[in-house]
Parts: structure tokens; sequence; C-alpha cells
């Protein structure tokens, strides 16, 4: 068990619970998808397993550490990180320079104020190797705001890849791509998840796709968990089902 | 930040590092030579452009490298002087020391000051800068037995150089201080060329994202804010034993927008753009003084010409004529 979260609660102007006493758990390996209506506190629950916003409530494990106090740059060092809804880049930086950031970090070049990051090879070459995963090493030399909507969401994922984490949190990965663009980023995802390089939990809309690569679905409704099983179960939960105001929003 | 980016511009129209290479060599080279001249004159103003590049440069990392506008770097500048000029009267005439240790003054200054700025962000920490900038201007000219203070502080020596040359001679201070900001416009230059400089540029860029690749932003402004500092009252500490005296008013805010608009003219988001600042401001600034009384007004409006004629700034155009007429 990588990460376990018991009975979460988020508040928001005193009154709007956002997250209603969510428990939940995520095992090492298995690809989740987090669906639910709009408003149902999926990004929601997502800040606060990733360290954006801290619980009222509530405790979060990782690794068997208690970690719900640890604020965001402690949480990555433990190997927790996101992507986000909207697009969350370097903008003014290179591509190249944008794999590079996290990778000064993960290899504790941080401090260097000296050496001449050009020449360091080890992350040259990893970053090469990142920018070729995600299929954008042609483009290396050119800024992050140059790059399309989808490339750009690409290269969302591959900086929060490049932080090395255990566990990743994909906040809408395809959001705002059309059929060919969502096809390539959710392939590199399945890779990646397949290669062992972290354990994704993804936040989607898009039921095509999470029921196409999904181990297990957990539904979010109202800020509780309603459903939590298999794409078969989830398919077939009734509840669920109705939640989403019919039945023609499923595929079968 | 954006309003000075260009739509057009993309990384691979800048110069060749080759090149840059070149013109930072010729530029040092036209410095060397000018005191085959035997101006005082001359030799007085390149020394007032090469500490301004200094200042400016030190200003640049806080505001093109990491996005954060300081009001108050001046009083950093001052420190330094002030630091330096004291350590001269009383201490040592060894001029290095003297100058580094001003620096260092300047730095830790900077230090306890920044860790209230970097608190807050954009607006507020700007404020904070600007109100501890006149803190500081504050207590130069109420701290009289220390400064001196509106009477100013003067008689500020230049010293020996490793005990053996002294260094009164106008000539000779000038290669002091042209090899003194060479080197430490070096050292800047590799600073935003290692991971940590990358880094603050990140931060500079998406202060949230970056955090999810493990920085802690406010730690990592501090450092800047110090870096910063300690390159300002370097410039401080040469610029008062050029000048032999130094003011309170050195420390206001003022004082504190020539680096501003120095920056702001030669380009925020080049290396060299304070450098190409500092030329031009300080040349228009002694020309315009010659035709007239109104030095100021006049002033203001080339500067506005300036700011609006040449978006992205002088050195932006400068690099844009370079790329596009050479082969690359």
């Amino acid at each position: 068990m990588l990460m376990r979260a018991e009975n979460l609660c988020k508040r928001f102007g005193g009154d709007f619970l956002a997250i209603d006493r969510v428990s939940t758990q995520f095992d090492k390996g298995v690809l989740t998808s987090i669906i639910g209506p709009n408003g149902a506190g999926k990004t929601t629950l997502i800040n606060l397993l990733s360290g954006s916003l801290s619980p009222d409530l509530g405790k979060i494990y990782f690794n068997g550490e208690s970690i719900e106090h640890l604020p965001i740059e402690k949480r990555v060092k433990k190997g927790i990180c996101r992507s986000f809804q909207i697009t969350n880049i370097f903008p003014e930086l290179t591509l190249f320079q944008n794999i590079q950031i996290p990778l000064i970090y993960y290899h504790r070049r941080n401090l260097q104020i000296f050496t001449k990051l050009d020449q360091d090879e080890t992350i040259t070459e990893e970053t090469l190797q990142i920018l070729e995963e995600i299929g954008l090493i042609e483009k290396k030399d050119l800024k992050a705001s140059a790059l399309s909507h989808g490339e750009q969401r690409q290269l969302e994922i591959g900086i929060a890849l490049a932080t090395h984490p255990q566990i990743l949190f994909l906040d809408e990965p395809t959001q705002g791509m059309n059929k060919v663009e969502k096809a390539s980023i959710m392939q590199n995802v399945v890779r990646f998840a397949n290669e062992g390089k972290a354990t994704f939990v993804i936040v989607e809309h898009d039921m095509d796709v999470v029921f196409s690569v999904s181990q297990r679905i957990i539904v979010l409704h109202g800020g509780r968990i309603i459903a939590d099983g298999t794409p078969e179960e989830i398919r077939n939960d009734s509840l669920v089902r109705k939640v989403y105001l019919g039945e023609d929003l499923w595929t079968s | 930040m954006t309003e000075q980016r260009s739509q057009t511009w993309r990384p691979n129209e800048t110069m060749s590092s080759r090149r840059q290479t070149v013109l930072v060599i010729i530029v040092f080279g036209l410095f060397a030579i000018l005191p085959v001249f035997r101006s005082d004159y001359l030799n007085y103003m390149g020394m007032r452009i090469a500490i301004m590049a200094l200042f400016a440069l030190s200003f640049n990392i806080l505001l093109g490298y990491t996005g954060l506008l300081s009001f108050g770097h001046a009083a950093f500048y001052g420190v330094g002087g002030y630091a330096s000029g004291l350590i001269l009267i009383h201490l040592t005439s060894e001029l290095i020391l003297a100058i580094v240790a001003g620096a260092v003054v300047a730095g830790l200054t900077a230090l306890l000051v920044g860790y209230f700025c970097v608190k807050r962000t954009r607006i507020y920490f700007s404020m904070l800068t600007l109100a501890f900038g006149m803190l500081i201007y504050v207590v130069c000219y109420k701290w009289k037995s220390l400064t001196g203070g509106t009477e100013s502080l003067g008689g500020i020596p230049r010293g020996k150089l490793l005990g053996l040359v002294d260094l009164f001679p106008l000539g000779r201070y000038y290669f002091f201080v042209l090899i003194v900001v060479a080197l430490a416009i070096y050292v800047i230059y590799r600073i935003t060329k290692s991971p940590f400089g990358l880094l603050i540029q990140g931060i500079r860029d998406n202060e949230n994202r970056i955090r999810f690749a493990g920085v802690m932003v406010k730690r990592y402004r501090l450092y800047v804010f110090t870096i910063a500092g300690f390159f300002s009252g370097l410039a401080g500490g040469l610029y008062a034993s050029l000048e032999s005296t130094m003011f309170p008013t050195i420390c206001d805010w003022q004082s504190s927008a020539e680096p501003i608009m120095v920056t702001l003219v030669g380009g925020v988001e080049s290396f060299l753009g304070p450098i190409v600042g500092s030329v031009v401001f300080i040349l228009i600034k002694e020309f315009v003084v010659r035709f007239t009384q109104q030095w100021l007004l006049v002033f203001g409006i080339i500067l506005i010409i300036l700011l609006i004629g040449f978006r992205g700034g002088v050195s932006r155009h400068i690099e844009r004529l370079f790329a596009r007429n050479l082969p690359a």
C-alpha cells in the first residue's frame, strides 16, 4: 500500500464541505481513475493528497509515514507529484529547461551556483531521455509557450515524471485535446505505468479514456466516494449510473 | 512580468554565445584602452559606467531572473559604500579587503531585510523593499557619529592594492575598478548559467509549479536577494572610493530608481541589458546636463522615448541586428 487517506475533510468558506470523510488507499502499480460529476471534489482531493491544500480533518499516510502536515516541497521529495488541469508549465523557458528544473532538484544540484548547467552530463542525458519518451525531443529548444495545447499537456506530464515520483496524480491530462492527441498521451501514460515509472492516479472526464486504461475506478460525488472497484463493477453500479444522470453517458 | 515580452521572440534568434563572447571582449577592450587618452574625465566616466553596470546587473538578478521588483536596492549600494569607506578610514588601507568586507556587510543587511520582504510577493514585496530602503536611508543620516549624517562621510581614501600599489591616481584606480567589475560580472554570469540560476528563473516563470519540483520558493528568493545585495554593496564600495564621499541620499528611493531605469532601458531579459543600459543612461545624463538646467525633464522625456521606442530594451534591438545580419 503506497498511500492511504483516512477521513479527509475539507471545508471552504465556512459552509461548503468539498471533501466529506473520504477514506481510501492506493496500491503500487494499480492505475486508478477518479471520476465524478463537476463539483464532486476530484481536484480538491488531488490538492489534499499532493499538498496544494491542507485537510481540515483526517490523515494521509505515504509509505506508512504521516504526511498531511507536510508542505508541497517535502511531499515531492518523498515521491508524490501531480500535473495540473490548467496547463502549468514554465512558459518562457525552453522545453529542455522545463524538464531540467525538476531534475536539478532530484540530482541535488539545486544549490550549485558556479557549475555550468549545460555541461552537466547526467542531467542533460536524462532530460533528453524524458523528452524522447514524451515525444517532444525535436522541439527541445523552443519556448514552452510556443507549443500547441496538446504538446503542452505532454510537457506537463514530462515535468511531473522528472521528479521521479512514486505516485503521480494527473488532473485531467487529456483536457482540451482532440481524439488523436488523447490517444497519444494516454498511450504514453499506460506505457509509463507498465514500465513501472510511477503509480498513476488520474482524474478524468472522458469515459472512453477512463474505461480503457484503468485497473480501478473511484467515483466521487458531493465530496464522498460512492463507488470503488474495477471498471466492470463501476459500469454496472446503479448508483453511479443514477449520479451521472442518464445511462447514455456510459459506454458499454 | 509579461509586458516586455515580444511575441515573435524565439531563443534561436539570439546571438550565438560565441558572438556574445566576442562582443564582450570588444567592449572590455574598449574600456581597457580608455586610459590611453590620458583624460581624467574619460576615466571617471568609464568608472561611473562600470560601477553602474555592476549595480544594475545585481538589480537584474532580482528582476529579470527571479521576477522580483525591488524599490530599495540602493540601500545595499549605500551600505556597501559606507562600510567600505569606514573600513578604509579606520581599519585598513587594503582596498580589496575593504571593498569585499563592505559587500559582505551589504549582503548581510540584504539577508536581514530580505527575510521579511520575501514573505510577500509582487506589489507587497516591492512596497516592503521601498520601506526598508527608506529605513536604511534614515539610519544613515541619523547615525551621525558613524556616517557623518547629512554632512556626509568624507575623505574616503582609495587605499592600496596588496599593500604595495597606491591606488589614488585616477588612472590606476580605473584599472582596479575595471578588473573588479569584470570579475564580478563574470561571477554573476556563471551564477545565471548554473543549476541554481535556472531554478530562480523557474520561480519567476511559475512559482506554483516549481514547488512541485521540490523548490522552497521563499528560501530561494532570500538567497537571490542576499546575492544581489552583496554585488550591489560591492559596486557601492567602488563608488565610495571613486567619489571619496558618501551621502545618505545614495540610499534613498530616487537612487534606487536608477538601476530600475537603467535595466528597463537596456533590457530586462538579456544578461547584457543592464550593461548596455548603463552606457546609455550615463552618457545621456552627462550629455543632457551640459545643455540645460532642466536636465531631469529632458532626461525623463528621452527615457520615455527609449522605453516606448525600444520595447524589450536597447540590447534586444542590438541583438536582433546581429542575429539578422550575420550568418548564424
